[in-house]
């Protein structure tokens, strides 16, 4: 399976590698290098390369590629998703994913990717696990170590791994019991150039952030499950339960994690919260080009859109742009050619605007496309779906856990183009 | 750092060493240093060496055989973790040496009570494949064994461990088919994934298709799914489909599964339906897969491929799912191209007005490769839906104006293809195109309207030649692809319309002839015989027009994932389109089911075969099948001992490291040992209880090899390498089990001195199973006398030496009984006899045994090139010989063979030539080498004996010289 991993930085410097079974020479990298020069953009890198030994499976995150070894057949999307898992490993063990932050702690890095994978096929991926096999630096418990001459490494095999609820630890306790439930939404769309919806689609997850003690035993019910098209769990929850009566039910991992993700149904039609009136032209023959923005709320029942940073990537005859936003304030850059524009809230009254000229190259011809702009914002309060939580239940402990759960509408991939 | 007494200071410079591992620098210099640290109690330490040592163990493969005692012993931790870590250090470290060792480890774990500790197991199993794929056989066993298992953490890897090591062994999942059907929603994910795709190729060896009946998607079907499957269906069609409820089982326990949070699994489920499920029912994956989109980048471009194979065949799976496919300005190029691809295959009457507008967007897009793809994508859908042709067309031919380049020379190359179709009715764009010819710069472009004007001269007459002017001026600066185009123009002008062209065809093929690539030379030349009739009247002249103006097919525009669908979905191979390394074809369907009956498991026969009990019994059993030999088959010692047998077959497949070590040492530690093993046994839990006294005494014999290692590693390293040496020179003398082992007895006590005991010897030809240095001596007692013996035992060695083991004391022999015991004599390689004093209750009796110089050997195997390599390091001193006279019918070699095995204990090395015979031993107690060599001559033979020990040489020559003499 996966023969050898290396990490690879922006630079095209190999920082980590690490061999599972004999070690391949870091030059097999140099058929990657090569595909990341033919490459422009690091997003466009092919994912899976081919060389005359091995295959090259890349997954590009955090300005950092990860590249997997292959020698023979496996399917494609099973490295995919274990670099992935490894990705956000580091990230629940360091705060961050960056290079900086991988080279402090390479010993970690280091025991993590020998425990998640034995001759390379994964071994203990669930964070659960893991944190007990190998436990998280902190500053705390680095002095500790250093004082008590303890160590990060965990003695025992953790319970989880045996056990039919191997996402749970045992023992766990906790003073104040809480479970905290966060639906978020986020609206995927593409509007056309006159405003018109030309595809819109909800996706949504709930993500929790359980702190029960014991072993609880959680049922989840939804007001309106009709709503929920397509759905992915968490392995803990019963799929069976959720086939007869629509009900989530679970034996909760322990710390945060995704319950559920889901899809509405593409039939309903999706509210767009925010609309964009814009008039972007350049003129035949002048250096100039003029540049109007105006956005406004649409259909968001009394919530407040916040949080909203609009950005475009101009075409590349801008050589630069010269405008005044009504509120918050924007970025122009002339190298990347890309403009974002952070508003912050929308104010319903006094809808914020940006206007302003652009210079353009001198003597090049007019670009035949307008750039697209993508949107992002948030509304807080609101699932824009409609989808309600009934109730939450526990089971199987006798104390009274505090339950919470909070709504949020995000934009996805929202993009209009002009 | 690594040699300071302080934990923490090893550990720090340990995680720094780790650090340059990680940084690919090489830290194989501080092997030595490190492997110290392998029995550390720290465990955070141990762990960093460990890592350490899976790297360099492959370099350094001396200095890695001195923590694999370490890892023996830790492989009996009552911490299952500990056990786990170590079988799959030592599984990882790569050195073929300690392959036994390796097997003993992996079968002994395949039946802990830990499922955690199996899992490890069935991981080592590949390992141990990959490094010594000879294995096999008994790597299978453990596998079969292993699938039987009924915790879900097992099946995954074990599962894999098939599909790497015999995944065309497919009789062995048939009676755990169901069970890993139903484990399969509790299985950790990973494990879902290969299981499902091995029981995707397990389905179709098993089950007969399920999509003849459906005649919904017959039409397409048709075509791609074997004709001869059509014959067979008319006979089926009488009756009805009934699926097998097996078939029916993998189905429902997998549909859960697309729900599943891993994107591995998800496609995995995706293309077993695809691969399985009856046609209207595979449309549930549809949902899911589109759900799949949302995920990474690269997650959405395997997705998206397989979408793009499945959507050619099935058009309806995904239409309902067209907008999800619409392409976003940030999407990575390579996604923006499959699902161009993706919206192309899906396009049809209905919709490709929608189609058509999203692709005008994305013709403007600032992204020109992608721009270009598009293109291409019209054309594609204006050859599939011909109402649309016309539009497409016209909107290409407006395309012809765009600023850029490339756009405009796709567009041109689409054209080109576009109008092969139906080319009468389109003379006004070949002349818009021919007008726009000094424009457009890329060479493909121009190459493709040059063969438009010249296949299509007669529609435009009046332009053609002028082009064709034009080129003649520029065409030293032109790319080869438009000067082919070029000379093929004018030839065919020079046909059409000879009289305007004729100078100018000349002048061009004159151009062509000089030119500096050989290929248009070529074809100027070939051109130039063609059409130009030369007085040799050229045959071929007459058909020019023919050649030239042949009526071409149009070019079929089709997808680039057409063929794909030969491959697997989901598979490596299937992404890069071409076949990977181990890619497993899935096979077609059986024309007839196979017999069902074989997945039939009675409930009760599987309860018992799980216990762990039988597991066991099972294991052992192969353990002799796998180390006894043929030798053994001439072993006519019946009454030998159960034991003694065992320790010599282990013996046999033992490193021969240990026979160097001191023999008290070895002696001191066997007491403790086996207490230490005693105690595992009991910490650990019911199997290890259930180990029979044979197991034990398989430990035993392990153990002196551990014991040294530990000792070992307090010697400097100067020394470790020396002992390293040793081990290498011993890996080419494998000891090898005795050949022959005579019946011959010898008296040790005659029943009228023992006053009624009787005792005779026998040398059994083992390796002793108490010293590595002592040959093993089977002693028979029997009682002739009349009253019963009791409490026989030795009591004083008396020679001095002399070394010997004695056997456990007899209490009692009754009168006219026998009983045979062993014992271990180490004669120091010298034919002086061991005397000791044997007593019963009552009297003592000075008894001697006397060995015979052959019985001091033990036989070894070795390559006829090593032997004479080893022949050639002992010449002069250590070599005797002496010529024979031979009676004729010892001329065959089968009796000589036979006799030189009958008088001592030696191993026959294969020879390549009839005459000469060769064998090969060595001293028991100092490990030195005994090479014999016999060839024949006409009537005698030349007998050769080397040896460093040359009193044993000598005499070992002169009984040869005897034995080989006489008669048969």
């Amino acid at each position: 399976m996966i023969h050898s991993l290396f990490l690879v930085n922006a630079t095209g410097d190999i920082f980590l590698e690490k061999h599972w079974k004999s070690a391949v020479s870091r030059s097999v990298c140099d058929y990657f290098f090569e595909a990341q020069e033919r490459a422009t953009e690091p997003e466009n890198v092919p994912p899976v390369i081919p060389t005359p030994h091995h295959y090259l499976i890349s997954v590009f995150r955090h300005r950092i590629f990860f590249v997997a070894v292959i020698q023979s057949e496996v399917p494609p999307l099973f490295v995919i998703e274990f670099l992935h898992r490894v990705v956000d490993t580091f990230q629940d063990y360091f705060g961050v994913c960056t290079e900086a932050a991988i080279k402090d702690n390479v010993v970690v890095v280091y025991e993590l990717l020998e425990e998640m994978l034995d001759n390379g096929f994964p071994l203990a991926t669930e964070s659960n696990i893991l944190k007990e096999l190998i436990k998280p630096p902190t500053i705390l418990r680095t002095v500790v170590n250093t004082i008590t001459g303890s160590t990060n490494v965990g003695e025992q095999l953790p319970t989880g791994q045996l056990s039919v609820v191997p996402w749970r630890r045992t023992g766990v306790k906790y003073t104040n019991n809480e479970a905290y439930f966060d639906v978020v939404e986020e609206i995927d769309a593409i509007i056309d150039k006159s405003g018109s919806t030309v595809t819109a689609e909800i996706q949504g997850v709930i993500d929790a952030c359980v702190k029960l003690t014991g072993m609880p035993d959680l049922t989840l019910s939804f007001m309106n499950p009709r709503l929920l098209d397509d759905v992915s769990f968490h392995p803990c929850v019963r799929f069976k339960r959720w086939e007869a009566e629509r009900i989530l039910s679970f034996i909760p991992p322990d710390g945060n994690f995704r319950l559920l993700s889901y899809h509405v149904s593409s039939q309903n039609l999706v509210a767009i919260p925010v609309y964009v009136k814009h008039n972007i032209t350049f003129r035949e023959g002048s250096s100039q080009g003029r540049f109007d923005l105006t956005l406004g709320p649409k259909q968001t029942m009394g919530k407040v859109v916040e949080s909203v940073l609009v950005s475009s990537r101009l075409p590349r005859v801008v050589l630069n742009a010269n405008l005044s936003p009504s509120q918050g304030t924007y970025t122009f850059d002339p190298v990347t050619k890309l403009l974002t524009w952070d508003v912050g809230k929308i104010n319903p009254q006094k809808l914020p605007s940006l206007k302003g000229s652009m210079s353009l190259q001198a003597g090049a011809s007019k670009p035949d496309e307008n750039p697209t702009i993508n949107i992002q914002f948030k509304i807080p309060q609101m699932a824009v779906s409609g989808l309600k939580v009934n109730r939450l239940d526990m089971y199987g402990e006798k104390y009274k856990p505090f339950k919470g759960i909070k709504y949020m509408t995000m934009a996805g991939k929202f993009q209009v183009r002009t | 750092m690594l040699e300071s007494s302080k934990e923490s200071l090893k550990l720090e410079a340990m995680k720094r060493v780790v650090g340059l591992i990680a940084k690919g620098k090489n830290a194989s210099e501080l092997f030595p240093a490190v492997v110290k640290n392998v029995a550390n109690k720290n465990l955070e330490l141990k762990k960093l060496v460990y890592v350490y040592l899976v790297r360099y163990a492959e370099e350094q493969q001396d200095l890695a055989l001195l923590s694999i005692s370490t890892f023996q012993r830790a492989l009996k931790d009552p911490n299952q973790l500990i056990r786990a870590s170590a079988l799959r250090v030592l599984s990882s470290i790569r050195v073929p040496i300690i392959v036994p060792i390796m097997m003993l480890a992996i079968k002994e774990a395949a039946s802990d009570l830990s499922p955690y500790v199996r899992k490890t197991a069935a991981h080592a199993i590949q390992k141990l494949y990959s490094l010594d794929a000879d294995q096999k056989d008994h790597l299978i066993e453990v596998i079969e064994k292993l699938l039987k298992d009924k915790s879900t953490l097992v099946a995954g890897s074990v599962v894999m461990a098939f599909e790497e090591v015999c995944p065309d062994r497919i009789d062995l999942i048939h009676r755990n088919y169901r069970k890993l059907c139903n484990l399969l929603m509790d299985v950790e994910e990973w494990g879902q994934v290969v299981i499902i795709s091995m029981l995707t190729r397990y389905a179709r060896t098993q089950f007969i298709s399920p999509w003849k009946e459906d005649g919904v998607f017959e039409n397409s079907e048709k075509a791609f799914y074997e004709s001869d499957e059509e014959k067979r269906k008319s006979a089926e069609e009488t009756k009805p489909y009934a699926m097998d409820p097996d078939h029916r089982l993998l189905l429902r326990s997998t549909k859960p599964l697309l729900q599943s949070r891993n994107t591995a699994v998800v496609m995995s489920v995706a293309q077993l339906y695809w691969h399985l499920a009856p046609k209207h029912e595979v449309n549930i994956i549809t949902k899911s897969l589109v759900r799949l989109l949302r995920s990474h980048r690269e997650v959405q471009y395997i997705v998206l491929q397989n979408i793009a194979t499945m959507s050619i065949q099935r058009k309806g799976m995904f239409e309902p799912f067209m907008k999800s496919f619409y392409v976003r300005s940030t999407d990575a190029t390579h996604i923006k191209t499959l699902k161009l691809e993706i919206l192309t295959n899906l396009a049809n009457e209905a919709n490709i007005s929608t189609v058509l507008r999203e692709f005008q967007t994305y013709v403007k897009s600032q992204d020109k490769a992608f721009a270009a793809a598009t293109i291409q994508a019209i054309g594609r859908c204006a050859t599939n839906i011909s109402e649309i042709t016309d539009t497409c067309l016209n909107g290409l031919v407006l395309l012809l104006s765009n600023r850029d380049e490339t756009v405009v020379a796709e567009s041109v190359v689409v054209i080109r293809k576009l109008l092969q179709t139906q080319p009468s009715e389109h003379s006004d764009i070949i002349k818009h195109m021919a007008k726009l010819f000094d424009n457009i710069t890329v060479p493909m472009a121009r190459a493709s309207i040059l063969w438009l004007i010249g296949e299509y001269c007669e529609h435009v007459p009046k332009i053609a030649p002028d082009v064709l002017r034009k080129m003649a001026k520029t065409f030293h600066n032109e790319e080869d692809i438009v000067k082919l185009q070029t000379v093929s123009l004018a030839a065919k002008l020079y046909l059409t319309n000879s009289k305007q062209t004729k100078l100018l065809t000349q002048y061009i093929l004159n151009l062509g002839k000089y030119d500096q690539n050989y290929d248009i030379r070529d074809r100027t030349r070939f051109i130039r015989q063609l059409i130009v009739p030369s007085e040799r009247g050229g045959a071929l002249s007459k058909y020019a027009r023919r050649i030239l103006l042949a009526p071409k097919p149009a070019p079929v525009l089709q997808s680039a994932f057409k063929d794909r669908d030969r491959f697997q979905l989901g598979t490596l191979s299937h992404t890069l389109n071409s076949k990977a390394t181990g890619y497993l074809e899935l096979s077609d369907w059986p024309p007839m089911a196979p017999d069902q009956s074989v997945r039939n498991v009675e409930v009760a026969e599987a309860m018992k075969e799980w216990s762990p009990a039988v597991g066991k019994a099972k294991s052992s059993k192969s353990d002799d099948k796998f180390y006894s030999d043929s030798g053994e088959e001439e072993d006519e010692q019946a009454a030998d001992s159960g034991s003694d047998e065992e320790g010599g077959s282990e013996g046999s497949t033992r490193t021969p490291v240990s026979l160097s070590s001191e023999a008290e040492s070895e002696n001191s530690e066997t007491s403790e040992d086996s207490s230490q093993s005693e105690k595992s046994s009991d910490s650990g839990t019911g199997v290890k209880k259930t180990t029979t006294q044979k197991n034990k005494k398989l430990q035993q014999a392990k153990k002196p090899r551990k014991v040294r290692y530990t000792q070992s590693q307090a010697l400097t390293i100067s020394k470790l390498v020396s002992v390293c040496d040793r081990v290498c020179v011993c890996v080419c003398q494998q000891l090898s089990s005795p050949v022959f082992v005579p019946v011959h007895t010898y008296e040790l006590l005659h029943r009228m001195t023992g006053k009624g005991l009787a005792a005779q010897y026998h040398f059994s030809r083992q390796p002793c199973i108490y010293d590595d240095r002592m040959i093993s001596v089977q002693l028979t007692f029997s009682n002739n006398g009349d009253h019963t013996l009791e409490n026989i035992h030795i009591s004083e060695k008396t020679s001095a030496g002399q070394n010997i083991h004695c056997f456990s004391p007899i209490e009692c022999l009754e009168p006219e009984k026998s009983v045979t015991v062993s014992m271990g004599v180490d004669f120091n390689d010298s034919t002086q006899a061991a005397s000791f004093q044997l007593c019963t209750k009552a009297e003592g009796f000075n008894v001697s045994i006397q060995p015979a110089v052959g019985e001091l050997l033990l036989p070894v195997t070795m390559s006829e090139q090593d032997f004479s390599k080893e022949q050639g390091k002992l010449q002069g001193m250590n070599e005797s010989s002496a010529t024979i006279a031979m009676t004729p019918e010892s001329i065959t070699s089968q009796p000589l063979h036979r006799k030189v095995v009958n008088m001592a204990n030696v191993g026959v090395v294969p020879s390549g030539q009839n005459n000469v015979h060769r064998f090969a031993a060595k001293l028991v107690s100092s490990g030195a080498l005994v090479l014999v060599c016999v060839v024949q001559k006409d009537s005698g033979a030349q007998l050769t004996v080397n040896t460093e020990k040359t009193i044993i040489g000598s005499m070992l020559l002169r009984e040869l010289q005897t034995v080989l003499s006489q008669g048969s």
